[in-house]
């Protein structure tokens, strides 16, 4: 470390079938990085639908009852059902043809948690980036926000170059969470159609808490456009999307989320 | 600024290449090369004009693609570029019109790249424990940026 270097300690860890990146300033202790990794774990341990022995996959099963379950599986349950309520059924935790599967929001809602144990070791100037959703801690240093690149999605008017943003987003304290078919190929399927949705490249939602953002985000790429009107009328959210065509759009407030230097790139609001 | 020149040329090119795109042809330009000789800001197409916001702007020789002369103009500051104007882009035919109207949101997404950024971070689709190696997230966790 070069003198005058602010400590800083970095962590990558495979998990839940994706990678979760830790970075944390201010400080070279380790710690709470350790405890939010074994957290991790822990939640891949009793939510996995891809473990046959898992508690959620045998609660789906029916071979054990919810009362026997570890209480955080009612605890995502009930969100589950929150988010499902709030987003009109967009989201939900028993998608059509398949069984019991809260993966939607055990990712956000883990982060979120792991980024509540590194402030509470003492740790709070982080991001932990789980899979391409962030949640940011406070400030990498005082005056100093987080900057979060949104990657650029490829479209029908094409495939950006590696490294392409469609935005810059700078904060602290904040979620932000993007969903698309980009990176895993997987599609997201509206529930209310059993079918893909199609509309979109990409939705990205910004908001305080991972949580509910990660899910929302989900939510609004299966709505397709009309996740516009509904982000519009949730309070602390905000979106910008890129559609299937290429062509962007966001919220009214999400500018602001946006530094002034990047400002120019978005997309006009009101929309023409 | 010879750095940022050549980066601008870069960009101006792949520019020009995306414009050049059908809308089917997604993973395949083809052999573009024309464009990229010819877009770039250099030589007696390039005029280094002061623009009035305090910018340098620079214009690139037309190019010719197959479908039709192209050509730009981007304005850089603190070498950086702040502003791409298409001054000639194909619109004989009404297909044309509609790749570009297309095309363009793009463009301007392009010259807005990690390098440039200072990100600390990125959100995207979620990608797979294979997806990270390639992903841009593995290279700034790699370079400590």
């Amino acid at each position: 470390m070069t003198a005058g270097a602010a400590p800083a300690t970095r962590h990558v860890e495979h998990v839940m079938g994706t990678v979760f990146s830790f970075d944390v300033r201010g400080t070279d202790d380790p710690e709470g990085v350790g405890r939010a990794v074994a957290w991790l774990h822990h939640v891949d341990a009793v939510f996995s639908t891809y473990r046959d022995d898992s508690p959620v996959s045998r609660l789906g099963r029916g071979e054990l009852g919810l009362a026997d379950c570890p209480a955080e599986v009612a605890e995502v349950l009930d969100l589950c059902a929150r988010v499902e309520r709030d987003t009109g059924g967009y989201f939900t935790a028993r998608p059509p043809g398949a069984g019991l599967d809260p993966s939607g929001l055990v990712k956000g809602w883990a982060i979120e948690r792991a980024s509540g144990l590194l402030t509470a070791a003492g740790a709070p100037r982080h991001t932990v980036n789980g899979g391409g959703d962030v949640r940011l801690g406070a400030e990498a240093e005082p005056g100093r926000p987080w900057r979060v690149g949104v990657a650029a999605p490829p479209t029908a008017a094409g495939r950006p170059a590696r490294g392409a943003l469609a935005t810059v987003v700078a904060g602290s304290d904040l979620a932000v969470a993007t969903s698309g078919t980009a990176e895993r190929g997987h599609h997201i399927v509206d529930p209310h159609t059993g079918r893909p949705a199609t509309a979109l490249a990409s939705v990205t939602l910004v908001g305080p808490r991972l949580t509910t953002v990660d899910a929302y985000a989900t939510a609004a790429f299966a709505m397709g456009e009309a996740a516009r009107d509904w982000v519009e009328d949730m309070d602390d959210l905000e979106a910008l999307a890129v559609t299937a065509a290429g062509e962007t759009w966001r919220t009214s407030g999400f500018h602001r989320h946006v530094p002034p230097e990047f400002r120019g790139f978005l997309p006009a609001w009101p929309p023409r | 600024m010879r750095r940022a020149l050549l980066a601008i040329v870069v960009t101006a090119a792949g520019l020009v290449l995306l414009l050049s795109f059908k809308p089917h042809q997604i993973t395949g330009a083809g052999t573009p090369p024309a464009a990229v000789a010819q877009a770039p800001a250099g030589r007696s197409g390039t005029s280094g004009d002061t623009a009035a916001s305090g910018g340098q702007t620079y214009t690139g020789d037309a190019a010719d693609t197959r479908w039709g002369p192209v050509q730009v103009r981007i304005t850089v500051a603190d070498k950086k570029i702040t502003r791409i104007e298409v001054l000639q882009a194909p619109d004989t035919n009404h297909r044309d019109i509609e790749i570009n109207e297309r095309a363009l949101p793009v463009l301007r997404q392009e010259t807005l790249s990690a390098q440039s950024a200072r990100i600390d971070t990125v959100s995207g689709a979620t990608y797979t424990s294979e997806g990270y190696v390639a992903s841009l997230q593995s290279a700034i966790d790699q370079a400590g940026l």
